[in-house]
């Protein structure tokens, strides 16, 4: 029952958070600013586990094909398929859900707990637009992180590959060029985009609607971190039966 | 002139406000006082709609609040300023950010206009100096005056404050008191303060709505309080040491 009314209140807040929009000058300046927490601050831990998982990827790949009639080139095409469909979109999205999830449960809740969102709603501004909107926003920037996870995840696929000695660069690329279809590039794509609906209104909800002090701030970020990831698991799910299969 | 009918409301099974009948008029000090827990804070936060409330009418003008759409509701708390227990001071901007918060959301005026309206408030309440500062870096003292300089910045014509003066020295608290009255009479505000500040009482007090435990106990002024029998009263206001003396002095010279 509390679920129910949780998801109800959910999707209500997604309605409302569209209605009496903020002034421009202002919510132009609060698209930049979240743009700047949300992608910008990001880019640097993206970068490093991309590069790193990318690299071990390749690895467990290449010790897992020692039979010599499997061409080399597997290993490069294997590498390319799960960062591309998998570990860019999917793996990254869950780490992002505590990174970019908790930030955003934490700072609107703790504005909820220091009546800094009455305030807003006393002056007449629709408080759920002010804050929930432009993270909406500068999350539709959240693919050009997955791009980078993406690209930076198949090089360090190739420096493992050539520096663990596993395969040759040559091997490596013409494996990562093989029968390469574009759909799966839009799936993953596809996918990203509901992730990064679900990364700015998840953890907005459980901020917006906490109650209590500093302590339930906390709490309310660990519940977030679960719930987002769970809904980010089950919508990968149900959109690679639906597009994929 | 806002008037209040009947006013109840209950958080689950607690019956807060148990049924409040009264008025606050217009360009005057209107005060709220009563003890901790005595639901002060829940009744301004019922006249501002951040509440809903089960019973009872609140009219602004003659306009009631809640009968208003979300949108029409939210036009009008334009024309409110608040300033919280807590001050809730937006802790990304800095204070002047914060003074030029109204400003910038409710008027088409220029950046530099703004800033002179936001200095020029910040001047009444002694700030001159603290422009550039975030709120965390503010004393609990400063951070209740830029509250306040945030409340009035936009001219409103209502003011609510919810113990504007708690945490600050009685200098200080003295000018804020006198501010907030002199606000009142200049603009023809409708203010309503939450206190449980003898001083206050005595200061700016022109109506004064006693509150003890959800239901009004009292209604009178500064200059009807301390001539009341009303027992709730006089314990409320005898409880401070400095009173009680005052008036056993006057009692002793009159026998
Ligand atoms: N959100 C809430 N949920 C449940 N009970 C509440 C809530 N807010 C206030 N109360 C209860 O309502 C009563 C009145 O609280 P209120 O905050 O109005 O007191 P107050 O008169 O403002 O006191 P103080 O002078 O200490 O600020 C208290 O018993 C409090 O526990
Ligand atoms: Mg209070």
């Amino acid at each position: 029952m509390k679920y129910l009314h949780n998801i109800g209140t959910y999707f209500l807040m997604i309605i409302e958070l569209f209605r009496k929009p903020t002034k421009w000058s202002v919510m132009k300046e609060l698209i930049l600013k979240d743009i700047d927490d949300l992608i910008i601050g990001s880019l640097g831990i993206v970068a490093f586990i991309a590069f790193f998982v990318g690299g071990v990827v390749t690895i467990q790949t290449a010790l897992n094909i020692d039979n010599p009639l499997i061409p080399k080139e597997l290993i490069g095409f294997a590498t390319r398929q799960s960062i591309l469909l998998e570990f860019a979109p999917t793996f990254m999205s869950i780490i992002m859900a505590g990174k970019v999830g908790s930030f955003i449960t934490s700072s609107i809740g703790t504005m909820r707990v220091t009546e800094q969102i009455d305030a807003l709603e006393v002056m007449g501004i629709n408080s759920l637009n002010y804050l929930v909107f432009p993270k909406l926003i500068a999350m539709a920037f959240y693919p050009f992180v997955i791009s980078i996870a993406m690209f930076l995840g198949i090089i360090g696929g190739l420096m493992a590959c050539i520096y663990g000695g596993y395969a040759s660069a040559d091997d490596f690329i013409t494996g990562l060029q093989q029968e390469f279809n574009p759909f799966h590039i839009t799936y993953a794509f596809i996918k990203t985009f509901l992730f990064a609906f679900v990364l700015a209104t998840i953890p907005s909800f459980h901020g917006y609607y906490m109650k209590g002090g500093a302590l339930e701030v906390g709490k309310a970020s660990t519940t977030s971190f679960v719930w987002t990831s769970v809904a980010i698991i089950l919508i990968n799910y149900l959109a690679t039966q639906l597009l994929l299969s | 002139m806002i008037e209040v009918k009947n006013l109840h409301k209950s958080f689950g099974e607690a019956h807060i406000l148990k049924g409040i009948n009264t008025s606050f008029e217009k360009g005057k000090t209107n005060l709220i006082i009563g003890q901790s827990g005595s639901g002060k804070t829940v009744f301004l936060k019922c006249l501002l709609g951040l509440y809903d409330y089960e019973e009872g009418s609140i009219e602004y003008d003659g306009e009631n609040f809640a009968n208003l759409s979300e949108d029409k509701k939210r036009d009008m708390r334009a024309k409110i300023g608040m300033v919280f227990q807590g001050s809730a001071l937006f802790d990304s901007l800095t204070i002047e950010e914060n003074v030029m918060f109204p400003l910038r959301m409710f008027t088409k005026l220029k950046k530099e206009e703004m800033r002179e309206r936001a200095n020029f408030v910040l001047k009444r309440v002694n700030l001159e100096d603290a422009h550039n500062k975030m709120p965390s870096e503010a004393s609990g003292g400063m951070q209740k005056r830029v509250a306040i300089a945030r409340a009035i910045v936009n001219n409103p014509k209502y003011l609510f404050c919810d113990e504007p003066n708690s945490g600050l020295d009685p200098k200080t608290a003295t000018v804020i008191d006198n501010l907030i009255k002199e606000i009142t009479e200049e603009y023809n505000i409708t203010t309503v303060i939450n206190s449980h500040d003898m001083n206050s009482v005595m200061e700016i007090g022109e109506k004064i709505v006693f509150l003890k435990e959800g239901l009004k106990a009292w209604e009178g002024s500064r200059h009807t309080i301390f001539k009341t029998d009303n027992e709730v009263v006089t314990d409320f206001v005898y409880s401070s040491n400095l009173f009680k003396k005052v008036r056993e002095a006057i009692l002793k010279e009159n026998s």
